[in-house]
């Protein structure tokens, strides 16, 4: 079964204190050489039917994602092969 | 709300608590699965329970003892089947069947105080109190202490959101919380683990429910440290005609499961499943820690709300602990009916849950009604209307021909799982007198008085004291944490912390409100645990009078170690009997509460703590006091100490921060003192005769002139009495019974009159004055600036995390408080460590800003308009080159920082 | 004059907001999500709270509910609209203001009495207030970071639609300390604090959170006598 996958980040731009905090908390498990940490939001849609790259890519940009602040990519997942989109 | 002995805990690091979600996760009942798994695939029935009496069954995994066992036999007539035992294990744990404290806990019943306010008490959901022809409010307090201790986001939130739902079962909109918190030592990396998730949980989930926090506790004691306590606290109202009631009566009425899906969370939470499941899979069989959804839990608060006033609900109870085990059995018990369930109509998150596990399941924000069934087709609108799910899953069945009570049978697609007599789980539990034994040291560490130890004496001594403790962890500004919770949704707060009570208007027309505090004191009761208890009590009543309500009704929370140690049973008799017979001579009865045992580590027990709370009624809002002193006349309002100090060091804050002394008999009480002195307060606001009112308790009379100080920055000159107690006593001694209290001048005479008549002691203590300084005559003066510095840098050196760090500063490793030189010193390095901690297991976000509000208000450099702003930083962030401040600079790189 | 309060899934301070008006003077109108009909309102609040719980972002479902597809129309037809806190993330996901409101820097949820200062009267509501004047009104929130492109900030700025700033203080990093922006034409008003949450002696911080709901009370009566309602910008 396919399923759409919709990944959405802040824009690199925009302020991550998450991805600052989890980045400051690296050196003490032993991790020194990572220079930054973002936090997205992974979101993956079923269709009844085929995936419907349009059709996702429409729901990303009006729902999922804020255009104002985010930015997305999506790519379809099936079992056999990962298709970018 | 787990009582079990959590073997994981203590020594070894808090395990990563395994979230509900995982479909082929095993569970807690491994034990159980093993025998579904005997019968080919089907269900252990009662048919095959029947058939195969000599089954061997793990009883004693379970937590059941030998003659538990027997009985459950002999109830039934045969072996149980697997759902049958894993429901009289979870019914007759320690938390649900109260077997230890049940014997000591009748004492609330026997020596109840007669009142006619009180609609509902003991053995509800949650104690109802009426305020007023048309209104009753309802009020309990819970703990949810191991859950916080493994997940502290999430076992403090799932804290909020149970006992939200046992003041929604009453009928009641849920209005307010309070959280009385206890964690170890504060400088501890634990602690600096569990208390910001617990405080990010508690805030997260009361302020999307929209209830407003008013009041709580912070303590730090290293008797906390791997057993932290999280008692939560809610309040509701409800027209006196809405009271609901759990009873399932009815015969053919529908039994209707409302709210979230029923999943995996928590099974081997309550019950004693955990102990079943440490050995080689244990990795994979940790018990789930349950994951509230406080959107879920308003959608349900609404949706109940809704079928209270169109009446379309005949009984209703929360699933909290023990989830559908313990209200399909409670209700059908307390109806003396009998119910049939048809397991299979459960909704499910995930397909595969046996129905031993949809029984044990505590999945969070779900509620049990029953439903006549011409209403239930409007139920299930309702229900939809607010998104929340509602399944007719049983029916209520008649009791026997010859009277008496029908029985519970749960079927699972046909197959009966379970056939029992719903009061032979809810009300038949064991109940054990255990043995009680005075703790061997108790003789010694009472000798070991106090008021021997070496105190300050001069003047510069006592002022390096007031500064100390009022920077010490237990007394220091709580801001940092209150901040965190809504304190102004629903438009009703007159007082929150940091004032003595918290205080909420009710009846917008009239004024009528509450008032409502929580205290205890674990030192005090390990000193002596039946004063202990009544001071807890005496406090919490004091608190409330101070403000000018009337305590009219008292909920506790009961925190002790094993009751498995003759010790511990012992302070827990003594608690409960000195909280009764206070009760009684007060007036003001238990009308519900929690005990919650088994709070310790190896063989230390946490001191006792038996946290009590105190319901006030107030005519009218407009007359409460607040504890702040108002900026004075021209020549100054009066300051009276209210009350008898004696020399009372032992137990107090000076003792254990000075000393790190912990001995002695703990200061006396005085209930008739206390009424008096409450009944002076009620009736000095009602003649509006005192501006402000704040009681004394830890830290003394110092303590109260420094919060009284500091509230709305006024200023104190403090001439302490001559003759008799030296000025280190006066200030530090924690006698009980006593407040210090604002007069605006021309008042006094009459004050003065009134506490006379009221046998209340009232000695001069000086004024208050505009200039911003406290000064006790004779002895210091300390700038209200110095004393705030002191007061509101602890917490947020303590608890602020990595990403404050780096924000500040870029560097987490050598970051520091700008206030303090510029080398690392142990309170960050624990810091970074903690917050790195806290990043990999916790939930909850990283803790970033630990600005003190006092501070904010008072920035000294102006913030450039159109820079941006990392919030109140004191100091210029840009290095001399120019580069950006980085992290937290400008979101557009390419702009230079202001 | 009716102004509608519109309850979501999840808005808490609705009943606080419909009192607010109250006590203004005005007729609070409860308005439910589902329904497409404003029952003739002649403004709007969106209050605050955890609409939908907040999932996916603040503000993110809401926006599409029945009653939110009314409200856009009328805003674009010169109704006054108030969005606090949940509701000014509710009118910027709906795009009827720019920018958004994201994460508090410090990452807490933060509950404080704030100082801010009104840069601006000139909207429907905030005319009785004046430009420059302090007010001191509860903010709560946990994503109340106001953050846009610089483009957007300086035209904000420069056509006066930043109309309340965060001062003696900034409680959770908004970019230029801005606490509430106005639309071009002054209807549509965003404010992070809590204006409804002061309007009582006995219950708040101060009283200046009234002027918000008096304000747009004289916008409409000024209106309906044929006045001129609004200007945006200078």
């Amino acid at each position: 079964m396919a399923r759409v996958v919709v990944d959405v980040m802040l824009k690199p731009e925009i302020l991550d204190p998450q991805g600052q905090a989890v980045a400051n908390a690296l050196p003490r498990l032993g991790v020194t050489d990572v220079s930054s940490v973002r936090i997205g939001r992974r979101i993956e849609i079923e269709f009844a039917g085929e995936p419907d790259l349009e059709r996702a890519r429409e729901i990303a940009d009006k729902l999922l994602a804020n255009p104002v602040i985010e930015d997305f990519d999506i790519k379809v997942l099936d079992d056999a092969t990962a298709e970018v989109a | 709300m787990t009582t079990q002995p959590d073997t994981a805990t203590s020594d070894a690091e808090a395990p990563a608590a395994a979230v509900s979600g995982a479909t082929t996760k095993s569970t807690g009942f491994a034990a159980t699965d093993v025998l579904v798994n005997e019968f080919d695939g089907g269900p252990d029935t009662v048919q095959r329970a029947v058939s195969t009496p000599d089954e061997l069954q793990p009883h004693t995994e379970l937590g059941l003892k030998d003659d538990e066992y027997d009985r459950i036999r002999q109830i039934l007539g045969r072996r149980p089947t697997a759902s049958e035992l894993a429901m009289y294990s979870i019914m007759w744990s320690e938390h649900c069947s109260y077997k230890s404290s049940k014997v000591h806990l009748r004492q609330f019943g026997e020596k109840a105080p007669r009142n006619t306010r009180m609609l509902a008490g003991i053995g509800e959901n949650a104690g109802v109190v009426q305020i007023s022809d048309e209104i009753a409010v309802t009020f309990k307090v819970e703990s949810h202490n191991h859950p916080s201790f493994v997940e502290p986001y999430q076992g403090a939130a799932t804290g909020v959101g149970g006992i939200v739902r046992d003041i929604l079962a009453m009928g009641a909109r849920p209005i307010a919380v309070m959280d009385p918190l206890r964690f170890g030592a504060a400088d501890h990396p634990d602690t600096a683990r569990v208390l910001p998730g617990v405080v990010a949980g508690i805030g997260g989930y009361g302020n999307c429910l929209g209830l407003p926090n008013i009041g709580g506790e912070i303590v730090f004691d290293p008797t906390y440290q791997g057993n932290p306590l999280v008692n939560a606290l809610s309040l509701g109202v409800l027209p006196v005609e809405r009271l609901q009631h759990k009873e399932a009566a009815g015969v053919g009425n529908v039994v209707v499961l409302l709210g979230a899906r029923t999943g995996r969370d928590g099974i081997g939470g309550v019950s004693v499943l955990a102990s079943a499941t440490f050995d080689e899979g244990a990795e994979q069989r940790r018990p789930s820690v349950q994951v509230g959804d406080p959107f879920m839990e308003k959608l349900l608060i609404e949706s109940c709300l809704e079928l209270y006033d169109a009446g379309l609900v005949a009984g209703i109870q929360d699933l909290g602990g023990a989830g559908l085990t313990c209200a399909l059995t409670e209700t059908a018990a307390a109806a003396g009916t009998g119910m049939r369930v048809w397991l299979e109509r459960v909704p499910l998150r995930e397909a595969s849950m046996s129905p031993t596990e949809i029984l044990a399941s505590e999945s969070q924000e779900r509620m049990l009604l029953i439903v006549t069934p011409e209403n239930l087709d409007r139920v299930l609108d309702v229900a939809e209307k607010w998104g929340v799910w509602a399944t007719a899953i049983g029916e209520v069945t008649a009791p026997a021909p010859d009277g008496s009570p029908g029985r519970l049978v749960i079927t699972w697609n046909g197959h009966v799982v379970v056939d029992v007599p719903p009061g032979s789980l809810a009300d038949d539990g064991p109940v054990y007198a255990r043995p009680i034994r005075e703790p061997a040291d108790l003789i010694l560490l009472q000798a070991d008085k106090a008021e021997t130890l070496p105190r300050p004496s001069t003047g510069d001594e006592l002022r390096e004291t007031v500064l100390r403790m009022a920077a010490s962890p237990n007394l220091c500004d709580k801001t940092w944490v209150t901040e965190q919770y809504d304190r102004y949704v629903l438009g009703n707060t007159v007082l929150a912390q940091p004032e003595d009570s918290g205080v909420l208007r009710i009846d917008e027309q009239t004024g009528l409100g509450v008032a409502l505090s929580v205290d205890g004191n674990g030192r005090f009761a390990r000193l002596d645990p039946y004063e202990g208890a009544r001071l807890a009590l005496a406090e919490a009543y004091r608190n409330v009078a101070v403000t000018g309500a009337e305590p009219v009704a008292v909920t506790d929370c009961l925190n002790f170690g094993s009751p498995e140690d003759p010790a511990v049973m012992w302070q827990f008799a003594e608690a409960v009997r000195g909280l009764a017979d206070g009760c009684q001579q007060l007036g003001t009865p238990v009308t519900g509460g929690n005990v919650s045992f088994y709070n310790q580590t190896g063989a230390a027990a946490i001191h006792p703590t038996p946290v009590v709370g105190v319901l006030g009624v107030l005519d009218d809002v407009a007359r409460r006091i607040p504890m702040g002193f108002p900026p004075p006349a021209t020549e100054g309002d009066l300051l009276f100490l209210l009350g008898d100090t004696a020399c009372e060091l032992s137990g107090s804050e000076w003792a254990w921060v000075t000393h790190g002394h912990l001995g002695g008999r703990p200061p006396k009480v005085d209930l008739v003192k206390e009424q008096r002195l409450g009944a002076l307060m009620a009736r000095a606001s009602q003649a509006r005769l005192v501006g402000a009112a704040h009681d004394l308790s830890d830290g003394g009379l110092a303590q109260a002139l420094v919060e009284s100080c500091l509230r709305r920055n006024v200023g104190a000159q403090v001439a302490l009495p001559e003759g008799g107690n030296s000025s280190f006593v006066q200030l530090f001694s924690e006698s009980s019974g006593r407040a210090v209290v604002v007069v605006p001048r021309g008042h006094e005479k009459a004050f003065v009159a009134l506490a006379a008549e009221y046998g209340v002691t009232c000695t001069p203590l000086g004024l208050t004055v505009a200039e911003p300084v406290l000064e006790v005559r004779g002895e210091f003066t300390i700038p209200l600036d110095e004393l705030r510095e002191a007061y509101s840098a602890t917490l947020p050196r303590l608890f602020g995390g990595a990403a404050e760090l780096a924000n500040r500063h870029g560097d987490p490793e050598h970051a520091a408080d700008p206030s303090a030189p510029r080398s690392p010193d142990k309170g960050d390095e624990v810091l970074v460590t903690a917050a790195a901690g806290a990043a990999m297991e916790s939930a909850a976000p990283i803790e970033a800003d630990g600005i003190p509000a006092a501070a904010a208000a008072e920035v000294k450099e102006p913030v450039p308009a159109g820079g941006s702003v990392t919030l109140e930083l004191t100091e210029s962030q840009a290095d001399d080159d120019g580069t950006p401040p980085e992290p937290g600079g400008p979101i557009d790189p390419e702009q230079s920082s202001s | 004059m009716r102004i509608g309060v519109v309850t979501f899934p999840g808005s808490l301070d609705d009943g606080d907001a419909a009192r607010a008006v109250r006590i203004a003077g005005g007729k609070a109108i409860r308005l439910w999500h589902g329904d497409p009909s404003l029952h003739n309102v002649d403004a709007v609040v969106l209050p605050g709270g955890f609409s939908y719980g907040d999932y996916l972002r603040c503000g993110a479902i809401a926006r599409f509910a029945p009653a939110m597809e009314s409200i856009v129309d009328a805003a674009r037809g010169g109704m006054p609209v108030l969005g606090i806190c949940n509701g000014f993330q509710i009118l910027c996901e709906a795009h009827l203001l720019p920018g958004a409101l994201t994460r508090n820097q410090h990452l807490h949820f933060r509950n404080r009495d704030q100082y801010l200062r009104i840069e601006s009267a000139d909207t429907a509501w905030t005319n009785t207030f004046s430009a420059g004047q302090e007010i001191l009104i509860p903010v709560k929130n946990g994503e109340g970071c106001y953050v846009a492109d610089e483009r957007t900030l300086d035209a904000l700025v420069a056509e006066g639609r930043v109309i309340a700033r965060y001062i003696r203080g900034n409680p959770n990093g908004s970019q230029r300390d801005i606490a509430a922006i106005t639309n071009e034409a002054g209807n549509v008003v965003g404010i992070m604090p809590h204006p409804e949450h002061a309007v009582e002696e006995l219950t708040g911080p101060s009283l200046d959170g009234l002027g918000f709901f008096t304000s747009v009370l004289r916008a409409l009566a000024g209106a309906s006598a044929g006045g001129q309602q609004h200007a945006g910008g200078q």
